[in-house]
Parts: structure tokens; sequence; C-alpha cells
């Protein structure tokens, strides 16, 4: 792999850009391999990457039924934060956002990390207190956030509107050190990295089937044929309820459809994200000036990518309030993705009751910011065989043994 | 837009008039039930990519709860029925048959 520089860029200048490589390869499945994982997204590249890196196990396939990147890691709003309630969550959202910090020089591929700072507004009382107690807590843990006043609200975000009338802004959560990324550029630089240290992403090729022998798992069906495997990772969000049922076991997970909106590109005039969770809606700006908006979640099981329409008429009615100045905009994009929702709204990064399968899952409406953590935790589990510190408290069999780590307050609604 | 047929009152009621209740035939186990019993009554869901058998409830209208057999791809309707039954009517079964073979849930398909 050559490595992108100020250099290369020169180079290539002078020869009409005629020497880039591609990214990565795209060969045709092997017979076998040590590692399958199943979801080329975010979270199934990280995994990857992270094998390799931190464990040295190159051996590997990524399968992906779509194209890289295409779920929902290309269809969030992009928001990097770490401002959790509960301890466990805390932990790996903080240590992804921290990993997101350089992941530019660590991958050699510009992500676009931009630490812009995240607020999320307490527009009721019980807000204030619910916001006040999660900065002490992430004051505990070790998470910079801090509880403003509406003035400094008003002085980060000049086009926010603090006076109500039926919300008004009464304080704020600031996460200084959150913010966005470009998230294809996470998945294209994970990818090429994988790439880079031998690994096949094969696109384009579906599982179709598990195979198990005494409970344990050999290899996948998939529509380029058999391949056998010592080992599964499987990262499919929206549709892990679909791999757990070739697999032969059910997962406590229902997919729903989460919406998300972006504007005709304006002007710059907001260099923060901003997330409003009483009325439902959050919006920031993208380096080419479009206004990104993303709002609840559909209440039904759908694996359709599409919502409903009249979720995102709450949400732009909710943020035409806050943000006066969007009334006239007219939206370019709309579209959804299909989130798994556990019912504490924390994720699955866990064993399974086959052996050798794994699971990561459930990361619901807020999967994005967490994928070098998650990937970081699933890549131990996985190669260990056992979870590590940041992935223990998120089995599976949590839920039975009444372990929940509910951050439906924190995670429920908005991303 | 979803629109469902509310089988009290007869409303073709679309989704705003509804608030979804989850997946439907739960069967419910208490105290002296198994762990794996509980919590699959609990927490694990069926969440299938095709046919899905769900509650609503009319709640901007008669208020009361119904069922609903409904495609999660397609978001075809195939039927709704009063909640009051442990398993879906014969006439939606063999609509669904008929429409989706080889469909599955559960106990009955």
């Amino acid at each position: 792999m050559k490595k992108y520089s100020a250099f290369a860029v020169a180079r290539e200048a002078l020869r009409d850009h005629l020497g880039w490589e591609r990214a990565w390869s795209s060969p045709e499945p092997q017979k076998k391999y040590d590692v399958i994982i199943i979801g080329a997204g975010g979270h199934g590249l990280a995994t990857a990457y992270y094998l390799g890196k931190n464990y040295g196990i190159t051996n590997v396939a990524i399968l992906e039924k779509g194209w890289l990147g295409g779920g929902n890691t290309g269809r969030n709003t992009t928001i990097i934060r770490s401002n959790y309630l509960q301890d466990p969550s805390a932990a790996i959202y903080e240590k992804a956002r921290s990993l997101y910090e350089n992941l530019s020089q660590d991958l050699n591929y510009n992500i676009m990390f931009s630490p812009r700072g995240v607020m999320m507004l307490a527009q009721t009382q019980h807000e204030i207190r619910g916001y006040e107690r999660t900065a002490h807590a992430n004051a505990l843990q070790g998470v910079s956030t801090e509880f403003i006043s509406p003035q400094k609200v008003k002085k980060l975000c000049p086009i926010i509107n603090i006076d109500g009338p039926r919300y008004p802004v009464l304080g704020a959560l600031w996460q200084p050190r959150g913010g966005t990324a470009r998230h294809d550029a996470v998945a294209w630089g994970y990818a090429r990295a994988c790439s880079d240290m031998g690994m096949h992403i094969i696109q384009q090729c579906e599982v179709t089937g598990v195979n198990t022998i005494d409970g344990k798992v050999v290899g996948v069906e998939t529509t380029k044929g058999a391949i056998a495997c010592k080992k599964i990772g499987i990262v499919v969000a929206g549709h892990s309820g679909v791999l757990a049922d070739m697999a032969g076991f059910r997962l406590p997970i229902e997919s729903v459809a989460l919406q998300a909106l972006v504007s005709e590109p304006i002007k710059p005039c907001m260099d923060v994200v901003v997330m409003a969770n009483t009325v439902h809606g959050y919006m920031s700006q993208s380096d080419k000036g479009e206004m990104v908006i993303g709002g609840g979640a559909d209440g039904y099981n759908n694996y359709s990518q599409r919502g409903s329409f009249h979720h995102v008429e709450e949400t732009v009615r909710a943020l035409v309030e806050t943000f006066p100045i969007i009334s006239r905009l007219k939206m370019l994009r709309w579209w959804g993705g299909i989130v798994d929702m556990t019912g504490d709204r924390s994720p699955i990064i866990s064993k399974t009751p086959v052996k050798n399968i794994f699971i990561n899952c459930g990361w619901g409406t807020g999967g994005f910011k967490a994928i070098p953590g998650s990937g970081w935790a699933m890549a131990e589990l996985i190669a260990t065989g056992e979870p590590g510190p940041l992935a223990e408290d998120f089995r599976v069999t949590r839920f039975r043994e009444g372990q929940f780590i509910d951050e439906s307050v924190a995670a429920g609604v908005a991303h | 837009m979803l629109i469902f047929e509310c089988p009290y009152c007869g409303v073709l009621a679309d989704e705003t008039d509804l608030a979804a209740g989850g997946e439907a035939h739960l069967k419910r186990f208490g105290p002296g039930s198994s762990d794996d019993e509980f919590e699959a009554y609990l927490f694990n869901r069926e969440n299938p990519k095709g046919v899905h058998f769900e509650r609503w409830r009319h709640i901007n209208g008669c208020g009361k709860w119904f069922n609903a057999a409904r495609c999660t791809v397609t978001m075809e309707v195939f039927g709704t029925y009063p909640a009051q039954t442990l398993e879906p009517p014969t006439e939606i079964t063999n609509n669904i048959s008929i429409k989706r073979p080889g469909w599955k849930w559960k106990e009955f398909s």
C-alpha cells in the first residue's frame, strides 16, 4: 500500500494522477479462513482491523451482502460523543472517542474527525436534573463534560432560539471534545488498512446459512459458495436477528427504522452539534454546508430502510422552533436505516449459544460514535474467546441476570 | 404510511392514529417458570424479516388493542384481528401462506 501524504499528492499532481492505486482489493473468497466477519460496515471492519493490529490475526474474510459501508455506516448523522450515564457505556464510548482523535494518523486515511463539541439541550426541569446527574457521573468516569447555562448555549450556537415559547432552553450538557467525522471515510479507512494486512473484503456476498457441528461453528454458506472458518463474528446491525436465526438462537433485539435528512448547503452558521431530546431532533452542519438532521426512531419492526413520514415532520417541526433560521431551507435528501434496538438501549458484544460464534449488535440509534471502541472490544473477544473489560458488561446474558445497562435516557431518542 | 383496519370499530386508521405495541402472541411466564422461559418471554423477540404478528392500539380512536399480521419488508398488511385470541385466525394464516409460501412463526405457521 502506498502511503497517503502531502508528498504523494504533489507527486501525483505532476503525473496526471495516474499513480493512485485502489484503496482495497476485491479478491474471490478462499475455501477457508481463521475468522469470518459478517458485515463490512464500520463495526465489522474495525473488528477486523484490531484483530490484525492487536492480535496479529490476518487470515480474515469480511463478508458483505451489499457494498462496503452501505448500511448504517453510510446512513447515520456522524455524531461522536461519550457523555453516557452508566460506567460500562462511558468506558466503551470514551475509548471509541479517544481512538477517533488520532484515527486519521493511525489509518493513514483522513476521516475528518472534527471535535467541534456536542451539546444536549435541557428543555424541561426534569432534563436539567438528568443532565446534571450525567455531568457528575461523567466527572467520576473521567469523561470531560459540563452543564452549561442558556447564555453559554447561545454564545456557542448563536442561531439557536433559547426563549421558547413551548420549550425554552434551560441549559445544556456540553461535551467540548465530542464532534463529528466523515462516516464513509471511517469505513474506507478501515477497509484500506485491513486489505493492506492481507485480509479479504468480499462484497456482494450474502451469508445464507451457518454450518455447525456439535454446537460449534465450522463455516458459512454464502451466495459465493461455502466458506469454512474457525470463528465467526456477526456484526450486521439491523439484520442481527436474521443471522441469529440461521445460527439457531434468538436475541433480545427488535429492528426498527431510524431516519435522517439533509438540507441544501448553506454558508457556515453552526459549528457545534446540537441535540434536543425533549423535542426529538438534532442537527449539525456538514463541511459541505448541509444541515444534517436526525430524529426519533419508528415504533414498529421494519426492514425496509424507509420510515414514517410523520416522524420526520415532527422532527423538523421541533427544529424549526429551536432554529428559526432553517424555516425556509429546502431538504435535499431523506433516508432511513435499520437499527437494532435492545431493551436497555445498550449494545451486545458477546459470546453466543453456538461455540465460536460471537456477536456485536444492539447499537440501536447510536453506533457510529462507537465504531473504534466496539471493534477494539470485539476483536479481543474473538481473538481470546473471552470478553475483555470493555465488553464483559455487554454480554447477552445480562438480560436474564437483570444486569441491565440502562441508557434509555441517554440513548433512547436522539443520537 | 401504514394503514390498518381496526377490527373493533371498523375504522381505516393510519399510523398516526395508532401506537405500536410490539410482538403479539407472547407466551407469558411467571413465578415457578424456568429462567429460560422467563427470559424468552420478557426479552427475546422473533424480529423476523418477513411475516410479523404484532400488537397495535387504536390510541386516537376507540382506544382498544388489536393484533395485526404484517410483512416487515414490504409493509403489506395481511389482516387485523381482535387481541382476545391465542392464535391468528385461519383466514389470515391461509392468506399469508398463499402470499409468503414457507413463512414461519414459532409454534403456528
